[in-house]
């Protein structure tokens, strides 16, 4: 089909790094729906549209599953039908070709990339070093993958991909067996918000009604205890953080600076987009005025360049930062012990397992029925 | 977007959900494409008890397609008929809905769907 073009932002309408326009979510407003909309008008200004710009470079450095969401993808019963909320590029949809699955996401500039890859791939997205030059550049090989033609292997699952909003999915009720949220839940800036998303993601499984086995939800998120990771965040800390992403531009031919190379990883990754370099941390909800954050001095030593977020497991994006590289702020709530499994109880869910891998809490929550009918 | 994936979607506003008019969407202005995908009945007949059928019915006759039985075949019934899997997998799987509009039986919202992707996102005043 031809449909290869996607609609990505071009470099100069990304936003500018410090463009955090809207208040803070939970300053004091005058009443529920003006907090919903101050909440939302921020994330769309410090998530939403960074996830636009960065799409291409954020991609190029989620390709690995994380080892429990694989797990728990991987013993789901064949023939499952599933959802992946926010489903970034897609690197979850291939990963069990027995289960049907319909990945969707805020952000249609990672939507397209997602269909893109896995109708080039035939389901199943590169591993390793199949993307190269994250930025979007005209001359650049985006991909060093070759599309492939003519009939798909059987082997692969069936995967679909729309745009859609965690918190407006347009998924019918009990429609799907399971569903997954990985990365995506710490995104919302408000408690309220957060809650909801987890009682939307229980409403789109099945309710374990008699005869009817219940549809499981796996939630990942970042956690505030990352005491083994060099960010300096750990437990008693603030949750509430705007973190950076740089965005790699293609390396001139140009003397480095002695300070950009100290860090500089042995070629590779150079282009490859990571975040938490230089991490700047903001504390907005510290903020009862209603102003916007304001970016703060790192508390720690946040300074190395192999930081990972929830979805990127082991990628190596090294690359030292040039100080023309954009810098983008996401919002972040990081989860602290147990705080998870309250938001699904809140939501009305029954939490079956929980645990922690490497910086993320994770549980896999069932559609409890009745409960959930107490929607706000 | 596949025809398959039309029969687990319905309209992204809360308050339409509970109405059965917002399911399953009504395909406006489509235009369609066909993917060539190897046939893999194991596949098909594991996810068939998964499927509305009715809404199945009705998105494949609003679609332009021959009208499908009134009952949904037993999974025994689908991997004995070789016919009946072509057709199956050639409507739920090959085709895509390319261009035009999703249109909610209830509310009257139409969703878009460009270059094989639909967009769920709401105008503010419906979210
Ligand atoms: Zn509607």
């Amino acid at each position: 089909m031809a449909s290869t073009s996607s609609s990505l932002p071009s470099a100069s309408a990304a936003p500018a790094v410090a463009r955090l326009a809207a208040g803070a979510p939970e300053a004091e407003t005058n009443g529920i729906a003006n907090a919903n909309a101050d909440a939302e008008a921020y994330e769309r200004a410090n998530v939403h549209s960074v996830y636009e710009a960065i799409a291409p470079h954020f991609s190029a450095t989620r390709y690995k599953p994380w080892p429990a969401v694989a797990q728990f993808l991987n013993t789901l019963p064949r023939g499952s039908v599933g959802l992946d909320v926010g489903c970034g590029n897609g690197k979850y949809l291939g990963v069990n070709p027995g289960v049907f699955m319909v990945g969707s996401d805020r952000s249609a500039a990672l939507v397209a990339l997602a269909r893109d890859r896995l109708k080039e791939e035939g389901g199943v997205l590169p591993t390793g070093t199949g993307v190269k030059n994250a930025v979007r550049d005209e001359t650049s090989d985006v991909t060093n993958t070759t599309a492939t033609s003519g009939s798909r292997s059987s082997k692969e699952g069936i995967t679909d991909v729309l745009v859609a909003d965690g918190l407006s999915l347009p998924f019918r009720d009990g429609a799907a067996d399971f569903a997954i949220c990985i990365a995506v839940i710490h995104h919302m800036s408000t408690r309220a918000r957060r809650q909801d998303a987890i009682r939307q993601l229980l409403k789109c499984v099945t309710a374990g009604e008699a005869g009817k086995a219940a549809g499981k939800v796996m939630v990942m998120v970042w956690a505030l205890e990352q005491g083994s990771s060099r960010r300096g965040w750990d437990e008693g800390g603030e949750q509430d953080l705007l973190v950076p992403w740089v965005l790699k531009t293609p390396q001139q031919k140009q003397p480095r600076q002695p300070k950009q190379s100290r860090k500089q990883k042995k070629g590779a990754a150079a282009q490859h987009g990571q975040e938490g370099s230089d991490a700047v941390v903001v504390a907005h909800h510290a903020n009862k005025s209603g102003e916007p954050p304001v970016p703060g001095p790192v508390p720690g030593p946040a300074q190395d360049q192999d930081q990972q977020e929830p979805a990127a497991p082991a990628t190596d994006a090294g690359g030292g930062v040039s100080h023309t590289d954009p810098v983008f702020q996401r919002y972040y709530h990081l989860y602290r012990k147990g705080e998870l499994e309250e938001d699904v109880l809140a939501a009305g869910g029954l939490v079956l397992e929980s645990g922690y891998e490497k910086d993320n809490w994770w549980t896999v929550a069932t559609n409890n029925g009745p409960t959930l009918s107490e929607e706000q | 977007m596949k025809v398959l994936t039309l029969n687990f979607l319905t309209c992204a506003v809360k308050t339409c959900k509970s109405s059965a008019d917002s399911f399953p969407l009504h395909p406006k202005d489509a235009e369609l494409a066909h993917d060539d995908i190897e046939i893999n009945p194991e596949l098909l007949a594991n996810v068939l008890p998964r499927i509305d059928w009715t809404a199945l019915r009705t998105t494949s006759t609003e679609l332009g397609f021959p009208e499908l039985p009134a009952q949904p075949p037993t999974v025994e019934e689908l991997e004995a008929d070789e016919a009946l899997l072509k057709e199956l997998h050639s409507l739920l799987l090959e085709t895509q809905m390319m261009e035009g509009k999703l249109v909610c039986g209830c509310c009257g919202h139409e969703y878009a769907v460009r270059e094989g992707i639909a967009n769920f996102l709401l105008p503010s005043h419906l979210v």
